[in-house]
């Protein structure tokens, strides 16, 4: 197992490196001087330009300015953004919230989902069942921006249950309601897969053995139904994780969360490399931690894998 | 047994989650303002919070609420005198300023001349790299091409100091209320990225303590008990709360978890007025948009440029795009500058080259064809993420059902993509233009714009007779003489057309129903301190 971790990690060292080559050079070709677009209609002199330019080694060809992006990051410095503040203050700033933002959204969506998508299951098509069917249908159909501007005007303007927007500090209680609409999406995935993954399990031979054996549908369920159609679910959530992360953007506009991804959007607006591949360098760090925790998790489901390894 | 450990994975796991969430929440809660306080909307400052780097709204706000110029504009864009005692010139190139004695910061420094003359000397130094350097070009000793010192400004006396200019210039005075020509203290300059972090200011409001600026969240301001302006706060203070999206915004105004918004998100503008009631503003601003012909193209210059840009300005029906596309959002034009700034006009010679007049537009089009024959497609470009597909299309749509000839937009992606093409002159086609005001005056929808060689004339217009006009009213201390020069000059303009004038964009904001007293500047900002709340 420990040799496992470690080849893990060894691993993530070309990701990590392809991924903020790749993403460096995608901003650099973005077309256009963001500098120039900081000035609106307005032209700037060309020398102030110039002095802005070399601050942020603009007049540099794209291979040095990785360079100096790469010496940086190994110096602990992830560079400055065009407001002057360093990028580590931005990411530190804007992780925590949405990380707590995703973690709210994923436990909603695996505890509700899990057990709609069990009773599902067992009382396969039922009135519960063909309900969440038509429901799940529905979440998985409607854009997630729809979902957010109805509940925040159904929710939030109409109703006044909850504040329409997320306030200052980002509140748990703000945040309730952007996780519930940025789960919706994979609470209706894990609903339909918790579901055929209990059905099939049902059908197989240790399940008829186990209430063969007597025992009871207490214990047969949790331990035999569950714990086995629970191993593609875990891999789904796992990589919803990364999901959750990019598709916070557009529930972070809505609600005016904070967070990384409307932070991510406007430096992408912006035109800042530094903070654009910063940002999405520790995206990705975080998603090959959390498909590494999921990889690991397979072991504790299913023995034969731990074993095999 | 398995069951258990399974169990314990998942409450394990619960628990973490738990963890990471509480051990996160402990920022506090939002809203509850105290009464009396203003929410309203903003956006995170580009730049650090330093008069002279800040060129954009969203820190422009925030500047002009916790300094004090030595004169500010009241609703109407009249200057009033703030801290200046007086401005007084004889010549317009010599202009001596008296402050008020007994000023200071909110740190209890001392508002002395020097307290200008520094700061911009610093913000006017070209290794320095500001923003706004470009407000003190006229100013002597101010230099593009390497650092030096602004010799044109100097200390009589600690309440007195002098600004000799490189030229006469009649509405300087009139600049002087722009954030760029704010004071700044002495200890700004120990460490100046400290102080853009935390400014210390002399205005009616001051930052709420230490870090009352959370990034990309909120600033809150209080109040300023040593403020002793035409400004004074009749509130207990301001909380700009800081929006990625209109929409967000919007939803908070309906929300009432905001009190003021200066601006109506695009997909609620049918419906604000009746969402509102009576809490709603639209009303021109000072901004002015207009899409620019370069005379290097072929076809657009000379006699024959000048007869086929009359007939495009008169084949766009202007009301109807306002009215349609903007939901009467914009207000067409009918010069070059704003309705909000004192000198404007309705009614130059020649500004009937404004109105939808279509048969006038073929005929003009013949002539210039008889000329030389049109070839090719007519084409505005843009940039995308701006939302100016809509009126592109409208516009050429117009054009091309007028005219008879091929039109279209042409998108770019992003707008510093379309930026870079039209400064560098690369740009094949007309492209969209645009202008919001430093400050309320005539001059600047025009000097920087269509002089020749000026900064932002993009079209690279050059007329004699435009530029003397302009200096004659520059040197022109009589302001209403001063305006009907520009007039005079704009009326150049209508003939030549260096850009097709469009339309004003319009000021859309509402109010909550607790606060009372909301009006909005010549700048589109409400005027935060007159506004009352509870």
């Amino acid at each position: 197992m420990p040799r496992y971790i470690m080849w893990r990690f060894l691993q993530a060292i070309p990701v990590f490196l392809g991924t903020t080559f790749l993403i460096y050079f995608m901003v650099f070709a973005m077309p256009g001087d963001p500098l120039l677009a900081l000035f609106g209609d307005k032209t700037p002199n060309p020398a102030v330009l110039e002095q802005l330019r070399e601050q942020y080694h603009l007049n540099e060809p794209f291979i040095v300015q990785y360079w100096y992006y790469m010496t940086g990051l190994f110096q602990g410095d992830f560079g400055t953004a065009y407001s002057g503040e360093p990028t580590t203050e931005i990411l530190a700033r804007t992780f925590p919230v949405t990380i707590r933002l995703a973690v709210l959204a994923l436990i909603f969506q695996s505890v509700a989902g899990i057990a709609v998508g069990l009773v599902s299951g067992l009382r396969k098509g039922g009135i519960f069942d063909s309900s969440f069917l038509i429901i799940s249908l529905v979440f998985l159909s409607l854009p997630i921006f729809v979902i957010a501007f109805v509940a925040q005007f159904v929710f939030g303007i109409q109703l006044g249950w909850a504040r329409t927007t997320v306030g200052s500090g980002a509140p748990l209680q703000d945040l309730i309601m952007p996780a519930i609409v940025l789960a919706t999406v994979s609470f209706a995935q894990i609903v339909r897969l918790t579901r055929s993954s209990v059905i099939e399990t049902q059908q197989l031979d240790f399940v008829r053995t186990a209430y063969g054996k007597g025992l009871s549908r207490g214990r047969v369920i949790p331990v035999h139904i569950l714990r086995n159609s629970l191993i593609p679910v875990t891999t789904y959530i796992g990589t919803d994780f990364g999901v959750l992360l990019v598709g916070a953007t557009v529930t972070e506009g809505i609600f005016n969360v904070p967070g990384v991804g409307r932070t991510l959007y406007q430096a992408i607006i912006r035109g800042e490399g530094p903070t654009v591949v910063s940002f999405v360098t520790v995206m990705v760090l975080i998603y090959l931690l959390v498909n590494l925790v999921v990889d690991l998790l397979y072991a504790v489901l299913d023995p034969r894998i731990r074993y095999v390894k | 047994m398995k069951i258990r450990r399974i169990g314990l994975g998942a409450t394990a796991l619960l628990a973490a989650g738990a963890l990471v969430l509480t051990g996160c929440a402990s920022g506090g809660s939002g809203g509850g303002a105290e009464s009396g306080v203003i929410t309203t909307n903003g956006s995170e400052p580009q730049n650090p919070l330093i008069p002279t780097n800040t060129n954009e709204t969203g820190g422009g706000k925030i500047l002009d609420a916790i300094f004090a110029g030595l004169v500010y504009y009241d609703g109407e864009g009249a200057p009033h005198n703030d801290v200046a005692e007086s401005i007084e010139t004889d010549d317009a190139q010599t202009y001596t300023v008296t402050i008020k004695d007994g000023l200071k910061f909110t740190n209890d420094e001392p508002v002395t001349s020097d307290s200008f003359i520094d700061a911009w000397n610093y913000g006017a130094l070209l290794s320095n790299a500001h923003n706004s350097s470009y407000f003190f070009e006229d100013i002597e000793g101010f230099s593009w091409d390497e650092d030096s010192e602004l010799t044109g400004l100097k200390k009589v006396s600690d309440t007195e100091f002098t600004i000799t200019l490189t030229q006469p210039l009649a509405d300087f005075p009139l600049r002087l209320g722009y954030s760029a020509f704010f004071p700044l203290p002495a200890s700004a300059f120990d460490d100046m990225d400290a102080f853009g972090a935390n400014p210390v200011g002399n205005g009616p409001y001051m930052l709420d303590g230490e870090g009352a600026w959370k990034h990309d969240e909120k600033i809150d301001l209080a109040v300023n008990p040593d403020y002793d302006g035409g400004r004074k706060a009749k509130n207990d203070g301001l909380s700009i709360v800081f929006y990625a999206s209109q929409d967000a915004a919007y939803a908070d105004l309906q929300g009432e978890n905001l009190d003021v918004l200066d601006a109506i998100p695009s997909a609620a503008l049918g419906t604000y007025q009746s969402d509102l009631g009576d809490r709603w503003v639209n009303q021109p601003a000072a901004i002015f948009q207009s899409f620019t012909i370069p005379e290097r193209l072929a076809h657009w210059g000379g006699e024959e440029g000048k007869l086929r840009r009359a007939a495009l300005s008169m084949a766009i029906n202007r009301a109807e795009i306002t009215e349609v596309i903007f939901q009467d959002t914009r207000t067409p034009a009918s010069d070059f500058t704003s309705p909000v700034i004192d000198g404007w006009s309705d009614s130059l010679k020649g500004a009937e080259v404004l109105a939808y007049n279509p048969e006038e537009a073929v005929k003009l089009w013949a002539e210039a064809d008889a000329i030389s024959p049109w070839e090719g497609e007519f084409q505005i470009a843009y940039n995308a993420d701006g939302g100016h597909a809509e009126w592109v299309d409208a516009v050429t749509d117009s054009v091309k059902n007028t005219l008879g000839i091929e039109a279209s937009g042409a998108p770019y992606p992003t707008f510093a993509e379309a930026r870079t093409l039209i400064t560098s002159r690369e740009i094949q086609t007309a492209f969209r233009t645009g202008w919001q005001a430093d400050y309320p005056g005539l001059f600047n929808f025009l000097g920087p714009l269509y002089a020749t060689n000026a900064g932002s004339n993009d079209g690279d217009y050059s007329n004699a007779e435009f530029d003397a006009l302009l200096k004659q009213g520059s040197t022109t201390t009589d302001i209403a003489e001063a305006n009907g020069l520009f007039q005079q000059a704009q009326e150049i303009l209508l003939q030549d057309l260096p850009a097709i004038p469009l339309w004003y964009s319009n000021v859309n904001g509402g109010w909550d129903k607790d606060v009372e007293g909301v009006t909005f500047g010549w700048n589109s900002v409400p005027l935060y301190y007159e506004i009352t709340k509870g």
